[in-house]
């Protein structure tokens, strides 16, 4: 089967719009996430995008005639715009689009939205925005697979290369903070009242963020050094729909798929880039997964203390952090971790620091018991 | 079934029907309890062996996500003298919760991908379940198109498997869900 490596990538977050500036931020442990106004008069902890400075950036870098996107539009568009100017291959036939989002443009259900908007309700009808934008030729695949969006996004790109139906592609992820967000998760009772600490014994829910990322890949690698996509796997805990699994079942059984396929024992991964929500069950689930694999000694972290939870950008972001991990030789500290917190050790990353990183492990779980997990890996030729 | 049936007698006649007791049923959203009803019919067969069934991978799709029932949860917020947001609703927000009844359902522990596309698209889902076959991640994967929207429904199922009788093609997908 085809190799597929990384090409490109773009994070776009309230720590900044490119992904050094988002990497340099996070380096001096800066969290986009502040106290905010979003429904009523109660404040809660969030990660916004600024509107204005969106706009303005967007009529500088978009240079659109009929300029009628929507915010979580604009975001997507232009990291984009900077993913696919970076990127080692242009767009043919044989590209592929793929859009990874749990909500889409949700803040239009608001009826005091622009009702000229309405449809693009329906994600294909931002997937057609994208797509016509750049001028994609294939209709492009919206995954909308809960938290684990994203990660599984780059799964299925590298599948549908590695078998060739497609040469390489672009993968778009994003989502709002929108009232209709945030009030299910207050109801779910899941929100916390500070910026969200994972793993740490004092946590009590999650810090919800807004965010684009994207990433280019492709089966051909022009250059002498670079990340390979070695493994990956998913897996559902068929067990609640809305909790985490007691065993960690899912996840166990997607990270030992990615093991499997990418022929690495566990004692060969150098970083584990967790999900780390902060919530009380679904990072004890995760440390009890880990630790069935025996992962316990290698160093892990949660970034959500940077960006928030970012739904369908989060697992992209944390790739690409795990990727300039793996570039620089650089781990960053799990902001929000103090006190450890979950009943199985876990080596929580304290302070930043050099190591020689050559392959980690990045995984994502979320509602409907869906975990995905995919190993990387730095190659030289 | 007589297609004019409101998709509240239709789900209701099917469940009684098929003799199912299960009760979490009537807790579902509209599109989980079709992709249910779709999912029951294919899945409880004597031809999968309860090993390859907890790998089985589930591909489903649509056109509408869970906008039924996200149009229900932003009913309760939208006035805040009666604002009050329900759990049991909000969690079904999003459309691979479809995959996760089906999952618990029928105890598999497998894949799982839910595509959001404009229409059916059998190339999609064909590419995608070669994959996972050619993959070695599953022997067996249900795919299928479920999509709930302003009252309309319709739900497709089948099953793609390593060995089988028909030649596994785009087109002979789209024979199939345009047959229907």
């Amino acid at each position: 089967m085809k190799p597929v490596y990384i090409s490109s990538n773009n994070i776009l977050s309230p720590l900044g719009f490119n992904t050094a500036e988002n990497i340099s931020q996070i380096s001096r442990e800066k969290s986009a996430i502040k106290l905010q106004n979003i429904i009523g008069k109660i404040p809660s902890y969030a990660a916004l995008i600024d509107n204005d400075y969106l706009n303005q950036v967007f009529k500088a870098q978009a240079n659109c005639d009929i300029c009628d996107f929507t915010k979580l539009e604009k975001m997507m568009l232009l990291s984009l715009i900077d993913t696919i100017s970076k990127s080692s291959f242009s767009i043919t036939d044989r590209t592929l689009l793929i859009i990874s989002t749990t909500k889409g443009n949700i803040d239009i259900l608001n009826s005091k939205i622009n009702h000229k908007l309405k449809n693009r309700i329906y994600l294909s009808e931002l997937g057609k925005k994208i797509k016509n934008f750049f001028g994609f030729k294939n209709e492009p695949i919206i995954l909308s697979n809960a938290c684990v969006s994203g990660v599984l996004a780059i799964v299925v790109a590298k599948r549908l290369i590695q078998n060739e139906f497609y040469d390489n592609a672009f993968i778009v992820g994003g989502d709002l903070i929108s009232e209709f967000t945030l009030s299910g998760f207050q109801s779910l009772q899941a929100i916390s009242d500070r910026p969200c600490k994972p793993f740490s014994k004092y946590r009590n829910g999650i810090t919800l963020g807004e965010a684009a990322a994207s990433l280019a890949i492709t089966s051909t690698n022009n250059s002498e050094k670079t990340i390979q996509i070695i493994g990956d796997g998913s897996s559902n805990d068929a067990n609640h729909i809305s909790g985490p699994s007691r065993n960690g079942e899912g996840l166990y059984r997607s990270i030992q798929s990615a093991l499997e396929e990418s022929k690495t024992s566990p004692e060969r991964l150098d970083y584990i880039s967790a999900h780390g929500t902060g919530t009380l069950y679904n990072d004890e689930m995760e440390a009890i997964a880990f630790n069935r694999v025996k992962l316990e000694d290698v160093p892990i972290n949660g970034l959500k203390g940077y960006f928030g939870h970012t739904l369908g950008a989060s697992g992209i972001i944390e790739t690409i952090v795990g990727l300039h991990s793996m570039n620089n030789n650089i781990l960053y500290t799990s902001l929000g971790t103090d006190e450890l917190g979950v009943s199985v050790p876990l080596n929580v990353i304290r302070k930043t620091q050099k190591r020689n990183i050559k392959t980690i492990l990045k995984t994502a779980s979320g509602f409907g018991g869906c975990n995905t997990a995919i190993i990387f890996k730095k190659i030289k030729f | 079934m007589d297609p004019k049936l409101s998709f509240l007698e239709f789900s209701k006649k099917a469940y009684k029907e098929q003799n199912f007791d299960y009760p979490k049923f009537f807790k579902m959203d509209n599109l989980s309890k079709l992709a249910f009803l779709a999912s029951d019919v294919l899945c409880n067969n004597d031809i999968i062996k309860a090993e390859d069934k907890e790998h089985m991978a589930i591909v489903l799709s649509n056109r509408s996500s869970s906008l039924d029932t996200d149009r229900k949860h932003q009913s309760t917020i939208i006035d805040t003298k009666s604002y009050y947001p329900s759990p049991a609703l909000f969690v079904y927000t999003l459309p691979n919760i479809t995959i996760g009844e089906i999952s618990i359902r029928q105890k598999i522990k497998g894949e799982n991908a839910f595509f959001v596309l404009d229409k059916f698209n059998a190339e999609i889902l064909t590419q995608y379940a070669a994959s996972l076959i050619k993959n070695k991640k599953s022997n067996f994967v249900l795919c299928g198109w479920v999509d709930y929207d302003k009252r309309k429904y319709n739900g497709f199922m089948y099953i793609v498997a390593r060995n089988g009788i028909y030649k596994h093609s785009k087109e002979f997908i789209n024979k199939i869900f345009n047959s229907n």
